[in-house]
């Protein structure tokens, strides 16, 4: 700690996979990088996350999270990245001063460009307020993914899991795999929320019965949780009277949803989307706030570590030209992106006109066959893709080849 | 003529694979479309004709800074041996320290293959 620098380029705050990607390729571009965690060890909620799927597409094999993380860590090490762990940032204002704490201590840096990859936190009870008594028993489902992987503490012996996100899907397998029984997963939409490959694999493969446009209704017990009363719910998302019935079980997981993680950037006054609650950046993933650029969950809602990896990648790219060419700004003249019909959101929210590459990243509305995404500009179709199937739970991609010269000042993303 | 989707789960593609076949199904005789990389042909005869997967789990540590370590079978197991091969591995206790890449079990359970460490754990 003696020896803390006082200034540095790009300053990364988390040390998940946006975070430690973002380290890792702004120190080779070149940048003196500070990379600063909360916990002791690096590589954020892959180090709970023992199930295989990782790296398929980063590095052509299939990992663990642990291992997946383990790829990067050994990457910032080797570019020579200043790593502070059980280190949080207690303060942050516009012009890159932070104050960073660690065991008591406070430490101000100046950086000349920061990375915002804080990742996200879990929705819980009170934010889908269901009714009944409060027991033990009821965990989010990251929580209980903790508890079983990392503390090797048994959450329960008969499971309901509400939401069929992909952490729940995840702890459904494990979970069996643990000795427990998962008696239902609910779903209140009438399709599942998680990677349909987990359907298959978490699910299907241990006969675990999925419970499409059904929701818990109330939650009983006294001490423990003893059973929940759930209901099949309507296309509007109400409840249907008549259709309740009781499933017993002493432990209820929620994987109901990811909200990015974004206290500190409210204080940094960063500009937050009311869709996706991560900042609203440019093409190069800079918020708001001049110089302050953020990847990864933080950001949006990612499906897959991989995603959030190689976005960290770009920030940090970007993060360190906008340090080592002293904060030198593009043409300031945006275009704005908006989202049209079937599309929720996209990312970036506006790009500058400048811009020679320009990565969209969005999702629909709903889940459709044969539809064509098409960007408009002044009324002309400048580029269309067309896909078998699209939804909700997949991220697209689309790299933007177009030339954003002229008068254009307006884009529309929309689902054809 | 036997039609079926199956979902492929060899990336977070997730590919519904439209397949076809007469008979019992075999390799060489197994029609597959809706794959969007190559992949997905050979996932989905191995699927209908001896599906495989990886088992994740963790084992106990000994004297370790954390109590459990992650661990993976090396390649993919018949789908059938794991509830068998997760009860095995419930038995197994590692002494610490173990480095990610470490052997926790050789040829376990006849399969033919190992099961790694997918983490670090220090000595305590």
């Amino acid at each position: 700690m003696a020896e803390r620098p006082r200034e540095t380029d790009v300053l990364v705050i988390g040390g998940g996979p946006a975070g430690l990607a973002a380290a890792a390729q702004a120190a080779e571009a070149g940048a003196r990088v500070v990379l600063v965690d909360r916990n002791r060890r690096l590589g954020g909620i892959l180090n709970q996350c023992i199930h295989d799927g990782f790296g398929l597409h980063t590095f052509g094999e299939v990992l663990s999270g642990p291992e997946f993380a383990d790829h990067y860590v050994r990457r910032v090490l080797e570019a020579g990245v200043r790593i502070y762990t059980d280190t949080i940032v207690a303060g942050m204002e516009g012009g890159g001063e932070v104050v960073l704490s660690s065991a008591g201590s406070r430490y101000p840096l100046h950086a000349r460009s920061t990375v915002l990859a804080m990742g996200c936190r879990e929705r819980t009870r009170g934010m889908i307020r269901i009714p009944g008594t409060r027991p033990a028993g009821i965990y989010t489902a990251g929580t209980a993914q903790w508890l079983t992987n990392m503390a090797n503490i048994r959450v329960g012996d008969r499971v309901v899991i509400l939401g069929s996100g992909d952490i729940g899907l995840i702890m459904a397998r494990r979970l069996t795999l643990e000795g427990a029984e998962v008696a239902a997963v609910l779903e209140l939409l009438p399709y599942p929320s998680g990677l349909p490959r987990n359907i298959t694999q978490c699910l299907d493969d241990y006969d675990i019965p999925l419970y499409l446009s059904h929701s818990v209704v109330e939650i009983h017990g006294r001490g423990r949780l003893e059973r929940v009363t759930v209901s099949l719910f309507d296309d509007n998302r109400r409840p249907i009277p008549g259709t309740e019935f009781d499933i017993p079980c002493d432990t209820l997981l929620l994987s109901v949803g990811l909200i990015p993680e974004n206290e500190l950037s409210r204080r940094a006054g960063v500009v937050i989307d009311p869709v996706t609650f991560g900042p609203r950046v440019d093409e190069r993933y800079m918020t708001s706030v001049e110089g302050v650029f953020a990847a990864g969950n933080v950001l949006h809602i990612h499906d897959i570590a991989d995603w959030a990896a190689k976005e960290g990648e770009r920030a940090g790219r970007f993060a360190a030209d906008y340090a080592l060419q002293g904060g030198r700004r593009l043409s300031g003249d945006r275009i704005s992106v908006e989202v049209g019909d079937g599309i929720r959101y996209v990312v970036p929210q506006s790009i500058d006109r400048s811009a020679r590459e320009v990565l969209l990243s969005f999702r629909v509305r709903d889940p459709a066959e044969d539809r064509e995404v098409n960007v408009v500009a002044g009324g002309e179709v400048i580029m269309k893709r067309r896909f078998r199937r699209v939804h909700p739970a997949t991220m697209i991609q689309l790299p933007l080849r177009a030339d954003l010269q002229g008068d254009l000042d307006r884009l529309e993303v929309l689902l054809a | 003529m036997t039609k079926k989707q199956i979902t492929c789960i060899l990336c977070p593609n997730g590919c519904v694979l439209d397949v076809s076949y007469t008979g019992e199904p075999r390799e060489g005789a197994i029609s597959v479309e809706g794959n969007l990389c190559p992949r997905g042909v050979g996932y989905a005869i191995e699927e209908l004709t001896s599906p495989k997967r990886t088992l994740t789990t963790s084992v106990l540590v000994k004297g370790g800074t954390e109590p459990l370590v992650s661990v993976r079978t090396a390649s993919p197991i018949p789908r059938s041996m794991i509830m068998e091969v997760r009860g095995i591995l419930r038995g197994v206790v590692v002494q610490a320290p173990v480095s990610i890449g470490d052997l926790i079990a050789h040829d376990i359970g006849g399969t033919g293959v190992d099961v790694i460490a997918t983490r670090s754990v220090g000595r305590l």
